[in-house]
């Protein structure tokens, strides 16, 4: 599903954010993302999104070559992929509905049967009640979940997540982890990034850790895939 | 289909929300365009006139008041003989008489009068049409026994004719110019609207929107804006051709005379309004090229 191999990021200005990581996620597993802030966290996923490209190395995402993907294959790379960002990016000027339809405004889907998936979607993350609702309206918590159930409304195979639970408290975070744990166990690929290991004490996955934009080699402990789990 | 028309009209709502801008928008691209889509349907009007008046060009043969029948039948063979010439219309001192009561409402003046003050008269149609030959050939006639006056026509349309052909190239800059001024128009409208959208279009990038599908309500703004403003040209147009008809009513009274401002016809109403979409379209893909690319996620 996702490979990195000796790939490193530099931006311009020489910060060297991501330095030879290499690493493999397979169909349906559930991975973790750990580090320290400034890790090279952010810009891991971001490099999957094809937001940001590798400076060396070879990524491939859905067998498609970020480095060298086209301009105009990017939108189709996306539309495969759902994203949960640290920073939510809702949009403020419509309601919560119109938020998670816009992927499949996107991807063209028929009108009932969107509005079919919308409702599913909002039901799964419990906002089904608040689709009326403006964002700016939603808590913390409901905020994330708004951007979750955006994520996957149009099912994409793989879902990254950018520090879901960063301004969450426990009980928030454990049902946002929760949420997670429900699409891994339908085979969704999830790659979670989040320094809160509080969160991950009761979870038996595989992580990843990133240090100073190396990949730490203990990382590799515990494996745990999809089939293993249930 | 229908999701894609929700969301264009979903956009559509969002960037006409603010309704005075949208209307200023509107009225200032509709007050471009009606200056010179006015002047062209006033020189429309005028061509028209002329067209009407001079038709053909033609020489009138003014007779001294004492041609006799002899005189005036030697002057006809003469006259149609002439090999420059098409044919020639004789008009009878007393029909020119009736004539004049008829077409000018002066009646009453001319019952007044004494005696036919009206020479008889030959209408030539010469055969070319260039101003020069018609001068030549104007001069000829003026030499012909029994000739008091030799006068060319249609040498005034010919004047104006230039004037509208000078008229035109007026219509044409002030069309050029103004019609840049529309595209800069849209072109700064879509700037803004892209601004302050510059979210949305983020995020659809972000969850996998095409170019094209991010373009296109911006296009279809830049058209409808145009198209409204269009509109709008015609409705001042319109509007301006109805108080100017008003006014020439009592004119047209007073000299007897049929005097009516033609407004656009339909043909030229649709190019004015297909005129206007496309610059709109073309300001807001002028627009959406140059700064949609500026805006990537990161």
């Amino acid at each position: 599903m996702i490979s990195f191999n000796q790939v490193h990021k530099r931006y311009p200005g020489g910060y060297h954010a991501l330095k030879n990581v290499s690493f493999e996620v397979s169909k349906g597993e559930m991975v973790f993302l750990t580090g320290h802030s400034g890790a090279g966290k952010s810009t891991l996923l971001k490099l999957i999104a094809a937001i940001e490209r590798p400076s060396l190395g070879s990524l491939i995402v859905n067998n498609q070559n970020i480095r060298v993907l086209k301009e105009r294959a990017l939108p189709y790379l996306r539309r495969n992929l759902g994203i949960i960002f640290q920073d939510h990016k809702l949009l403020f000027d419509r309601n919560v509905f119109d938020n998670v339809i816009l992927p499949l405004q996107i991807c063209g889907f028929d009108y009932r049967e969107s509005h079919k998936r919308v409702r599913a979607a909002l039901d799964k993350v419990g906002l089904l009640n608040r689709e009326k609702s403006n964002p700016i309206t939603l808590s913390g918590g409901e905020q994330q979940r708004l951007c979750i159930a955006r994520a996957i409304v149009n099912r994409p195979n793989i879902l990254l997540a950018d520090e879901p639970t960063g301004n969450l408290d426990t009980e928030y975070a454990h049902e946002i982890m929760a949420i997670f744990k429900s699409f891994h166990q339908v085979g969704v690929t999830l790659l979670i990034s989040t320094h809160d290991e509080g969160v991950l004490l009761d979870t038996n996955v595989r992580r990843l850790t990133l240090k100073h934009g190396e990949l730490q080699p203990d990382s590799f402990s515990a494996p745990l895939t999809g089939s293993d789990q249930v | 289909m229908r999701h894609a028309l929700t969301l264009i009209i979903g956009v559509l709502r969002r960037m006409f929300a603010s309704k005075l801008a949208g209307m200023l928008n509107i009225l200032v691209i509709g007050i471009a365009l009606s200056l010179p889509a006015g002047m062209y349907v006033m020189l429309q009007n005028a061509q028209g006139l002329v067209a009407k008046l001079s038709g053909t060009p033609q020489i009138s043969l003014f007779l001294t008041m004492e041609a006799k029948t002899d005189d005036i039948d030697k002057l006809r063979m003469q006259l149609t003989e002439h090999q420059s010439i098409e044919r020639v219309e004789f008009i009878a001192r007393n029909q020119a008489l009736e004539q004049l009561k008829k077409s000018t409402g002066l009646s009453d003046l001319i019952g007044g009068l004494q005696q036919n003050p009206l020479p008889d008269a030959f209408i030539v149609y010469p055969k070319q049409e260039e101003a020069q030959a018609l001068e030549a050939l104007r001069n000829e006639l003026a030499e012909l026994p029994k000739v008091e006056l030799a006068q060319l026509d249609s040498a005034w349309a010919y004047k104006l004719e230039a004037l509208l052909k000078f008229g035109r190239m007026v219509v044409m800059i002030l069309a050029s110019l103004l019609s840049l001024a529309l595209v800069a128009i849209t072109f700064n409208t879509i700037r803004l609207q892209i601004l302050t959208q510059r979210d949305e279009i983020e995020v659809a990038k972000l969850i996998g929107a095409t170019n094209g599908f991010i373009r296109r309500p911006f296009l279809y703004f830049g058209a409808l804006q145009g198209l409204l403003g269009g509109g709008m040209a015609w409705l001042i147009i319109s509007v301006s051709l109805i108080l100017l008809n008003w006014q020439l009513a009592p004119l047209s009274q007073l000299y007897a005379v049929q005097l009516v401002l033609n407004s656009l016809t339909p043909g030229d109403s649709l190019t004015l309004l297909l005129f206007s979409l496309y610059l709109g379209w073309l300001g807001a893909w002028l627009s959406v090229a140059r700064h949609l690319s500026q805006i990537e996620p990161s």
